[in-house]
């Protein structure tokens, strides 16, 4: 159950490869390339009670609005169906701008929760989240909660689309570590 | 709109000699929700401070819980204790929940052999009490809407809808999209018409923790709306009330209403 959550995360980039494989036809065919290349850490932290946070990331506008959702890793196995969601709201922001209208889970976007070290969130240039992207100034956003913990949330301004590639790179304070983002034009 | 126009003077004057300071709520448990059928778990309260139980419980005989579809969700575990009321409820649709209770009664004074007597109750019931042809009777209609709001998922607006009666809240500002340092605007209305002049009490939880109340006094305008600017995250209530003489029950020469929500705004 686990495992295969986990793999939701990559399925839509798997899917996207084996389309690309299909459309270039030869056996040079390459995956997309990386666009968008998110590191995310979760601090390994010295508490007597410790649960995985909730973590969600997305691209907002400068209003605030959500123009695209990378991740929204929560906890998917539980006794019931559907037991993990009642704990999204706790993911604030995320909630307000974009988790309470969605049907969870979405494909691509939802994911098991993840252990303290360093993770990947990777778009590809053919990625529609970032295909549709309209050209403009946009903050990648980061929220992390924790049950019986605290929360977090990080923003890393960028613009759209980019002449050559860049790294930002923000430091949290309590329930996120090092989160950079690499764009590629 | 200018009759429903009250001056506040008189409102202190003539309305809730016994109850004014205390304050009748409805508090939730969460106000924003998520999951499969997510449950909430609501006090009510009579007290002076909020939202803390100190005073009466709240009587839960008129509590109508409108789903987001506009049908009626059902209370359960209803238990009615020394200081609050308490009931739970299980959000099985996604949208807003309206939680309210809707008191329709009157208020009867009249001397007997030189005694002053006074009646609380029902129409239905009043001619049980009073005798007739009682000397200097005064009958006072009263409507008092007492209500809170939350969320699954998605906000909706249809268990908002006004039913036309007593004072209402329009949230022009969904009541469940609440946030600090954000404005919100809202409308009132007395008998389905915006109502202008009305004034609102509105007041912070937590009151144990500071020295006072600070109450925000705010008046609504011609369209009958007021704005407030979310000072910070907390669970907020707010109060109004006015008086006049369309009364509905016969023998009544006046009527009060009054109207009381909680709303919860969160952090940003």
């Amino acid at each position: 159950m686990k495992k295969k959550s986990v793999c939701l995360g990559v399925l839509l980039a798997c899917g996207l490869w084996q389309l690309n494989l299909g459309v270039g036809g030869g056996l040079h065919a390459a995956e997309p390339a990386t666009q968008l290349e998110a590191k995310v850490e979760i601090p390994r932290l010295n508490v007597s009670e410790y649960h995985r946070p909730y973590v969600a990331m997305w691209i907002a506008d400068q209003d605030r609005k959500v123009v695209a959702n990378l991740a929204v890793w929560y906890q998917l196995t539980g006794s019931r169906e559907g037991e993990g969601t009642k704990w999204l709201p706790d993911l604030r922001q995320w909630w307000r701008r974009s988790g309470r209208s969605l049907q969870m889970p979405v494909d691509g976007v939802s994911a098991a929760t993840r252990p303290p070290g360093q993770h990947t969130v990777k778009l590809s240039s053919d990625d529609p989240r970032l295909a549709k992207l309209p050209p403009g100034k946009y903050d990648f956003v980061i929220e992390a909660a924790r049950e019986v913990g605290g929360r977090e949330m990080l923003q890393i301004p960028f613009t759209w689309p980019l002449d050559q590639p860049q790294t930002h790179a923000v430091e949290g304070k309590s329930e996120l570590g090092k989160i950079s983002i690499t764009l590629t034009p | 709109m200018s009759r429903f126009l009250i001056i506040p003077a008189l409102l202190a004057a003539l309305c809730c000699s016994s109850a004014q300071a205390h304050r009748v709520w409805l508090r939730p448990s969460q106000t924003v929700l998520s999951g499969a059928e997510p449950w909430v778990t609501v006090d009510a309260a009579v007290s002076n401070d909020l939202f803390y139980f100190n005073h009466h419980p709240l009587r839960l005989d008129n509590l109508v819980i409108t789903a987001p579809d506009g049908s009626e969700a059902e209370a359960q575990n209803q238990a009615l204790g020394k200081y609050r009321s308490v009931f739970d409820f299980s959000l099985q649709q996604t949208g807003t929940y309206r939680v309210a209770v809707v008191n329709h009664g009157l208020f009867a004074s009249w001397t007997e052999n030189g005694e002053r007597r006074r009646f609380r109750g029902t129409a239905a019931n009043l001619a049980d009490e009073v005798p007739a042809g009682a000397e200097n009777l005064k009958v006072t209609e009263s409507y008092g809407r007492i209500e809170t709001f939350v969320t699954n998922g998605q906000p909706n607006d249809t268990a908002l809808k006004p039913t036309g009666k007593g004072i209402e809240l329009v949230p022009l500002t969904h009541p469940n999209d609440l946030y600090a340092g954000e404005k919100a605007t809202f409308r009132l209305l007395v008998n389905g018409q915006p109502a202008e002049g009305l004034e609102i009490e509105l007041i912070r939880g937590d009151t144990r923790y500071r020295d006072a109340h600070d109450a925000k006094t705010l008046t609504t305008n011609s369209n009958g709306e007021f704005t407030v600017t979310w000072p910070e995250a907390g669970m907020y209530w707010f109060e109004t009330s006015v008086q006049d003489e369309h009364t509905e029950i016969k023998e009544a020469t006046q009527r009060r209403m009054s109207y009381a929500v909680t709303l919860e705004v969160l952090p940003q």
